[in-house]
């Protein structure tokens, strides 16, 4: 492993102008770490939940609106707040 | 029935990870989580490829079932214990499936691969153990578990109606669930008369359920009557499979089915009432 890469995955095939897009990494001391990462809607509730890839990264396809992303991860969990739009894609890093 | 009866722990598991009589069986929604890695001795059964039809939109038959429970080395008289990511979501579904064709002794792992991961327990990277194989025989699907669209219809008004998708997908804003493109039924919204009881409120963030007395009283609290027959349902009805299991397994409800069309077959239908917006 080289290191976590900056933002999220690589948008290609993905049909960006139509979607609301989160996404973005989690990281321990620059090195992605392997964890989970749940959308909760505006209302505090879970929407989604997806593994962090081996680069650390994850991807919603949600609505325009606040959110909250939570990583949960090895003896840690962080919570960060997003507000998405359509027609690109929100980055979020997230430090644990 | 009791808790112990149909949900483990990681230290039963650990416990009885090389017991022939114990099958550990993996099921992802990512089918390809198992080739990163998997707990030790762990089978893989893959949601897609081995539990659906090929060509018509229906699970394997009765015989397919005994072909592939077979082929993997379990026996009727084994202890099958279900893990995988997301929650539990696709074993829950497996578990519900497995009862479906009258698996005696079936087991939920409490929390799934992400507790398992969590709590940085032991994975493996190996290929799948070698089983002998069986002459499984399995008994014709147990439809008092299984709803199709008529009884979904059918129940408007007079059944508990219970949509265990987010909030969002109950009220028509997302068509799926926000990790996955927007696609798949013809229109969003719910079920008249339904309860929008997401599947997440009966767990926990690290995956495993919550106790029976907070199951009970989450379901009451927004207007279940457990003295009913329920019907549970989601979008392709793995999320609905997990609160069957909640209903049905955990807090021993006698007449609960899991409506595995749910929202993809049900928001395609033509001609049948829907309603959107929250409860």
């Amino acid at each position: 492993m080289c290191g976590a890469k900056a933002g999220g995955p690589d948008l290609a095939g993905i049909d960006v102008a139509s979607e609301t897009i989160i996404q973005g990494s989690v990281t321990r001391d620059g090195e992605p770490v392997s964890g989970y990462v749940r959308l909760l809607d505006g209302g505090g509730e879970f929407t989604a939940e997806v593994p962090t890839s081996a680069t650390g990264q994850f991807r919603f396809f949600a609505a325009p609106g606040t959110w909250t992303l939570r990583a949960l991860v090895p003896g840690a969990t962080v919570d960060r707040t997003v507000v998405a739009q359509k027609g690109t894609a929100a980055e979020v890093a997230i430090a644990v | 029935m009791s808790r112990s009866d149909v949900l483990v722990g990681a230290d039963w598991v650990e416990a009885h990870i090389d017991d022939p009589k114990v099958v550990i069986v993996e099921v992802d929604e990512d089918t390809s989580a198992y080739d990163k890695n998997h707990i030790k001795n762990a089978v893989r059964i893959d949601w897609k490829k081995d539990l659906q039809d090929p060509v018509r939109r229906d699970f394997v038959d009765q015989a397919g079932f005994e072909a592939l429970l077979s082929a993997k080395g379990i026996a009727n008289d084994d202890t099958v214990v279900l893990y995988g990511g997301n929650n539990n979501w696709f074993a829950a579904y497996a578990y519900w499936y497995f009862k479906l064709y009258g698996h005696e002794d079936v087991k939920l792992l409490d929390g799934g691969r992400k507790k398992w991961e969590l709590d940085s327990r032991d994975l493996v990277a190996t290929a799948s153990p070698e089983r002998t194989a069986t002459e499984y025989k399995a008994k014709a699907q147990d439809t008092s578990i299984r709803a199709f669209r008529d009884d979904a219809v059918a129940a408007i008004g007079s059944l508990n109606l219970v949509d265990v998708r987010s909030p969002d997908e109950f009220s028509g804003k997302l068509l799926a669930p926000a990790h996955l493109p927007q696609e798949q039924s013809q229109r969003p919204g719910h079920i008249p008369s339904a309860r929008n009881i997401p599947w997440s409120k009966s767990a926990n963030d690290d995956g495993t359920f919550k106790s029976d007395d907070e199951l009970k009283e989450l379901y009451e609290g927004e207007g279940v009557d457990l003295a009913k027959d329920t019907i549970a349902y989601c979008r392709i009805g793995e999320r609905s499979a997990h609160t069957w299991f909640v209903l049905h397994e955990l807090l021993g409800q006698p007449n609960v089915k899991n409506y595995d069309g749910s929202w993809t077959e049900y928001g395609s239908l033509v001609g049948v009432p829907i309603e959107l917006g929250a409860n």
